[in-house]
């Protein structure tokens, strides 16, 4: 195990010097976000392309859109760890060390274990699926990602039957992520069990053929194509079998406006703003956004019988 | 200096960089991969900031002892007014493509529209009196009157930022501050003034002619 959890008195310390480190540099750098300095000082970055993957086969899980190039999915992120703008991971993320990496599964299961980077990418056939993706705020991307169905992974570890949820936590490291914002961190998020054994739900290891860079998830993340984007937790250290619904970070931030389940849902709006269209990057007009973003006919049977106008 | 013809010219030639710095990148296709949310955050931003420099004028002038800053306020804000039309025209037409009953509903409807639409149809009237015509038809008082509208304008452009971010409310809140700043020194102001005897009162020193009484 090479990334240490630290201890907990260590990091109770840690945290006040952290936000008052973070109140200086927030101060001092107000006249220059006033103006927006940073964006004019800062050549738009270029995308570090990652390690192409070996043996990946067409998936039958694929869409047959237009896909996004990897300049727009690797340039346009949410990814609080490394900024709240869209273009920060790109830069902030640069130097962040996924290598070695470990990833523990463990909670209600019969063999909770870790698993190296290696192991998981060894553990099942790699596959190319193209799955549209649609962020809460109303943007959308057509990305050819690579890996393979998350239940594969739990089956691994053979979760007993008083495992109804899934729970998921991202790496957190305030020392390489210092423009971390907006949300409590580290990030969680969690899956009802039968919506993570679901072949759809796509423990994801690349794109476009090669490994995944920083700003997208690097080196694994959860791909769920039916429900908003910030569903799709990046950067995975720790899945635990869980018998009860687990916090969900954008839910805890929010809890009017982001729901457990988080489905795309064009008849249920944002509080603030409608869920009913959305904007394909690198299109001019608006399109209209399709139930459980037009993979309902795999997905719609999990949620049978449910009120998605509560269960948002 | 400030009261040379060149330095108008310069404030003028300043306040269009951002523009075209906007041009200049969309020239080079920089816009990043959402153009069009990156025009409105640009127009929505330089709104603001326009917005804080005209509230900053009148401040400076009497901390600085600078009373010929007044020259560059008209200018200052018809620019905050133009940076606000360029950002209104992103959201009507890349946004809406015309659809005024779809614009209405959304402004009925989405409290962040409600406060944006607010805080750039405040300025409208600003913009049109903005003339020394209008000025002497409505006379110093009026006038002066009228053109508070662009403190509730600021105020309501700051919310409408607030209401717009997911979580992460710093720049929000940055305006806020600087909103919040400059509507509180005029209220200080006012108060000082109001506790004064009309005898302190007829010491305040006129303003220079030729400008408008400008005591907010």
């Amino acid at each position: 195990m090479l990334i240490k959890k630290p201890a907990d008195i260590l990091y109770s310390e840690i945290t006040p010097r952290d936000l008052y480190l973070n109140r200086r540099k927030f101060l001092a750098g107000v006249p220059a976000a006033f103006l927006g300095a940073r964006e004019l000082l800062s050549p738009s970055s270029r995308a570090i392309a990652g390690t192409k993957l070996p043996n990946v086969q067409k998936s039958k899980y694929t869409v047959d859109e237009k896909q996004n190039s990897y300049q727009d999915v690797s340039t346009y992120n949410n990814f609080y760890e490394f900024g709240t703008n869209k273009d920060e991971p790109a830069q902030y993320a640069k130097n962040f060390k996924t290598s070695p990496w470990t990833v523990s599964v463990e909670g209600l299961c019969a063999k909770p274990r870790k698993f190296t980077m290696e192991e998981i990418l060894a553990l099942a056939p790699l596959e190319e699926r193209v799955y549209r993706h649609r962020c809460v705020e109303a943007w959308s991307i057509v990305v050819p990602w690579v890996g393979y169905s998350l239940s594969a992974l739990l089956a691994q570890v053979e979760p007993t039957s008083k495992a109804t949820y899934v729970a998921f936590e991202t790496f957190f490291d305030r020392k390489q992520m210092p423009h971390a914002a907006g949300l409590q961190f580290p990030y969680v998020e969690g899956l009802r069990i039968d919506e993570a054994m679901h072949p759809l739900a796509l423990l994801c290891t690349g794109m476009f053929g090669e490994t995944l860079p920083p700003q997208d998830g690097a080196p694994v993340r959860l791909i769920l194509p039916w429900k908003y984007g910030f569903k799709g937790i990046k950067s995975i250290v720790k899945i635990k079998l869980v018998s009860s619904q687990p916090p969900t970070s954008w839910n805890l931030t929010n809890p009017p406006e982001y729901g457990f389940y988080s489905n795309v849902n064009p008849h249920v709006d944002h509080p603030r703003w409608s869920q009913a269209s959305e904007r394909r990057l690198g299109e001019f007009r608006k399109r209209p956004t399709l139930m459980f973003n037009g993979y309902g006919e795999q997905v719609a049977s999990l949620y049978d019988k449910m009120d998605l106008k509560k269960n948002y | 200096m400030l009261k040379q013809r060149w330095t108008k010219v310069l404030v003028f030639v300043a306040s269009l960089v951002p523009v075209l710095w906007a041009c200049w990148r969309a020239w080079n296709q920089d816009l990043t991969a959402n153009p069009i949310e990156y025009i409105t955050r640009f127009t929505g931003d330089w709104t603001l900031r326009f917005i804080v420099f005209t509230l900053a004028v009148t401040p400076l002038r009497k901390l600085l002892g600078l009373p010929d800053l007044i020259r560059y306020r008209r200018m200052i804000g018809l620019f905050a007014f133009f940076y606000g039309t360029l950002h209104f025209t992103t959201y009507i037409w890349l946004d809406k493509f015309f659809d005024l009953a779809d614009m209405w509903k959304d402004v009925a409807k989405r409290p962040f529209i409600t406060a944006g639409f607010t805080a750039f149809v405040l300025m409208i009237p600003l913009a049109v009196t903005s003339t020394t015509g209008w000025i002497r038809r409505m006379g110093g008082k009026r006038w002066q009157a009228l053109h508070r509208l662009v403190y509730f304008s600021g105020i309501a452009g700051v919310v409408h930022y607030y209401w717009l971010v997911k979580s992460d409310i710093r720049l929000p809140a940055m305006y806020g501050g600087f909103v919040g700043v400059l509507l509180l020194y005029r209220v200080t102001v006012w108060a000082v003034k109001r506790r004064a005897t009309p005898a302190s009162r007829a010491r305040i020193p006129a303003v220079s002619p030729g400008t408008v009484r400008d005591n907010t």
